[in-house]
């Protein structure tokens, strides 16, 4: 649309124009001139390493001998139990904890978009301000939180709801319930700021019509919140479905892949490749690329079935 | 307007303040003076970040710890200095993970013009380096050292087909320490638990906990430090003599799992999920009982309420075993010239004079920073046979050397870390109820899985 109106704009003064660039010219000038450094530097950071990533996946060895192999670095994945687990792992976080945080979020955000709600200022910061701490100190806090003799222990002892200490992180399924409530507490209040931004762009009117014509807040909801919502909704799933799947500090930090294996995900085992184990830069390479096969299939499924369009 | 001028004041103020956050954020790590600095590596660019240059007169160094080997590093630069005047030492405090990960970045990019001249290694991870990147470090066999004063085992580690790497540093022999009051209550002493077997640990353990409710050992479940010391103890390893994985039909390997699940189930070990439970399990009066490498008597002596109520000895050893000892090696470092170093003489030199040979300098380091000596000479100073106030008055740094040269060889492996892993994933499914044979069997399987290539 808008390229249609510039152009015309551009023919008609093409015509008074004689010498030197046309305004069209010009514009389109400008236009690559703010477009090159973006460009430039998205190029030279983000897909000069993709593609060199995908150069190295295919060579073999360890350290600085390395020699070129083709594709049996993705064999290997084939074989690599704890691969796989940590595959297992990933989507279960991303099953189970990606609807939790994004319900909960268009919840809070519907709430906090109330008018008639007092202190709404503080309230959208409470729920915002985990997004401020880093995620390596709230994976502490959390560990700390949830340690034998931690916070959550002391106090469920003191109810006695518990005689002693329960070892959350040392189970392989509280420790990833731990897990998944720690990402729900940093991440919820990040999606909710969509929702709210998304919930203001509604006109008041359309409620108040609905209102008149005697639909309830459920029925407001579906019928007029989520339709409306729709590109955000899809947009957050994307960005928690590619964040998840590159999930690694709270892997890192609160359980430290263990016990046995069972929480580690699969940027915690990439890293344990490089820098941990022996290194072995091309099959971590391999593993990294498997990775950006997955969050693309799921993004593009995703916009596929958000796309209402025929 | 006003608002305008507001934003771009307080985002001036934000630009200004994160500038000087990136100058100092890690400058203020402690600085001993004279001719040594500690610098960090924001603070200068990147010039002082790399090797020295031809000629020079200072060496940079990678290390982690301002109390321990910083604080060594830095005496024995002004050691040198005394006769070498002009010279200095550059530290760069860098954590012993970065060393790593900054090492494998450097190698692995194929440029070495930004590491130091001299880094400090852990003992564990150095074998996996020289088989990564063997171009990565500089052949000290024409350095003036005698390398017999180290003892075998701790060689062994920086060693690759007969040719020495690295100059040995701060020793990992493994010390048992217990707590006499919790002993006593009990009705033992520590003299109970010297020269004994891991059968008689897991009597007495029993007992403890049953009459104080206390542990007598507690234990990182993640890093498995304890069942590496076990078998270490008996002269063996996760791999065989050609570097194979050995797990599944190990026969000693089995002997320690099979103990150290007992202690486990018993109640005698407590287990814990990550090094902060484990400090919090000594300084907190839960465990009545350590075994780590003697190392560990710096966290220990943390506790001032705790001063006079420990005493070390020597490890449980293994039952059943023909070539089990009560003696085993956890942690220890070695000094490593890099490839980078344009001054290896110097280097070399100053080495070989300090941290080679000089019994001096080892007796001057010890009272400040606790760096026991891996070199065996520096033993029988007056200085190592003083009396410790907070071990109950034991000479514990004589009595850690001595143990030090009892320490069997085994067979040391670049995949180190990762038989820790699986053998450490096979005994928590071993207490979570995983068939034993399955369990080993598995970790075997994925030992060899990493190690194929």
């Amino acid at each position: 649309m808008g390229i249609d109106i510039q152009e015309e704009k551009g023919a008609c003064i093409v015509d008074s124009k004689k010498k030197g660039m046309t305004l069209l010219a010009k514009q389109r000038a400008a236009g690559w001139a703010f477009l090159t450094p973006a460009a430039l530097m998205i190029a030279i950071m983000s897909f000069y390493p993709m593609v060199r990533a995908f150069m190295i996946s295919l060579q073999k060895g360890t350290g600085a001998n390395m020699q070129f192999t083709g594709f049996s670095n993705y064999q290997r994945i084939l074989a690599d139990k704890v691969f796989q687990q940590s595959i297992g792992n990933t989507f279960l976080y991303l099953i189970i904890q990606v609807p939790i945080m994004l319900v909960l979020a268009i919840l809070l955000a519907q709430l906090l978009n109330n008018k008639d709600l007092r202190f709404k200022g503080l309230f959208r910061t409470c729920v915002f301000l985990p997004c401020a701490t880093s995620l390596v100190s709230y994976a502490l806090i959390f560990r700390s939180l949830f340690a034998t003799d931690g916070l959550i222990n002391s106090v469920l002892m003191k109810l006695h709801i518990l005689d002693q200490g329960y070892n959350f992180l040392g189970n392989s399924l509280s420790a990833k319930v731990v897990i998944i409530i720690a990402l729900v507490w940093r991440w919820t209040g990040y999606n909710m700021v969509f929702y709210l931004a998304a919930l203001q762009n509604i006109e008041y009117s359309v409620y108040e019509a609905a209102k008149i014509d005697g639909a309830n807040g459920w029925k407001t909801f579906w019928g007029i919140t989520v339709p409306l919502l729709r590109p955000t909704i899809i947009m957050t799933f994307i960005m928690s479905i590619n964040g998840t799947l590159q999930l690694f500090d709270e892997s890192v930090n609160l359980t430290k892949g263990g016990p046995a294996n069972t929480t580690i995900t699969m940027s915690h085992y990439i890293y344990n490749t490089c820098f941990i184990n022996v290194p072995n830069f091309g099959y971590a390479s391999a593993m990294s690329f498997l990775v950006f096969i997955m969050v693309a299939i799921l993004a593009f499924i995703n916009l596929k079935v958000g796309d209402t369009r025929d | 307007m006003k608002k305008k001028l507001l934003a771009v004041l307080l985002t001036g103020i934000m630009v200004m303040s994160l500038v000087a956050c990136g100058n100092s954020s890690s400058g203020d790590a402690p600085s001993d003076g004279g001719a040594a600095t500690t610098e960090t590596p924001s603070s200068d660019g990147g010039s002082s970040e790399g090797g020295s240059s031809e000629g020079g007169n200072t060496l940079t160094v990678w290390t982690w710890d301002p109390n321990f080997n910083i604080k060594s590093m830095n005496m024995a630069g002004e050691a040198y200095a005394k006769d070498h005047p002009g010279f200095s030492v550059n530290v760069i405090e860098t954590s012993s993970d970065d060393c790593q990960t900054k090492l494998t970045t450097c190698a692995n990019a194929g440029d070495y013009s930004t590491m130091p001249d001299i880094v400090l290694m852990q003992d564990n991870s150095y074998q996996k380096f020289l088989l990564s990147y063997p171009d990565a470090f500089t052949d000290l066999s024409s350095m003036d050292i005698n390398w017999d004063d180290f003892g075998g085992l701790k060689q062994a580690y920086s060693m690759k087909d007969g040719v020495h790497y690295g100059v040995p540093f701060d020793n990992g022999g493994c010390i048992a320490c217990y707590r006499t009051d919790v002993l006593e209550e009990a009705g033992y002493t520590v003299a109970d638990l010297t020269d004994i077997t891991w059968s008689k640990f897991m009597e007495i353990g029993k007992d403890v906990h049953a009459k104080t409710g206390k542990y007598l050992l507690t234990s990182e479940a993640t890093g498995g430090d304890t069942i590496m010391m076990m078998i270490q103890s008996c002269g063996a390893n996760w791999v065989d003599d050609e570097g194979k994985a050995y797990i599944a039909g190990n026969e000693i390997g089995e002997k320690c799992v099979d103990l150290y699940v007992d202690l486990i189930k018993n109640d005698v070990v407590k287990l814990v999920n990550n090094w902060d439970e484990y400090i919090s399990t000594i300084t907190g009066g839960e465990a009545a009982g350590v075994i780590n490498g003697n190392w560990i008597t710096a966290t220990l002596m943390g506790t001032e309420d705790q001063k006079g109520l420990w005493e070390i000895t020597n490890l449980p050893k293994v039952d059943g075993v023909a070539s089990a000892t009560n003696y085993a090696n956890n942690g220890g470092s070695s000094w490593y010239i890099t490839s980078n170093c344009q001054n290896v003489e110097l280097a070399m030199d100053f080495l070989a004079k300090t941290f080679g040979s000089s019994t001096e300098f080892y007796d001057a380091i010890l009272p400040e920073t606790g760096a026991v000596a891996c070199y065996l000479p520096a033993g029988e100073s007056t200085v190592y046979n003083e009396p410790n106030a907070f071990f109950n008055d034991q000479p514990i740094f004589a009595t850690i050397v001595e143990y030090s040269s009892h320490i069997p060889s085994f067979k040391s492996t670049p995949y180190h870390y990762e038989a820790r892993e699986a053998v450490n994933t096979a005994i928590v499914n071993i207490v979570n109820g995983t068939d034993k044979a399955a369990a080993l069997e598995e970790a075997q399987s994925t030992l060899e899985f990493k190690m194929s290539e």
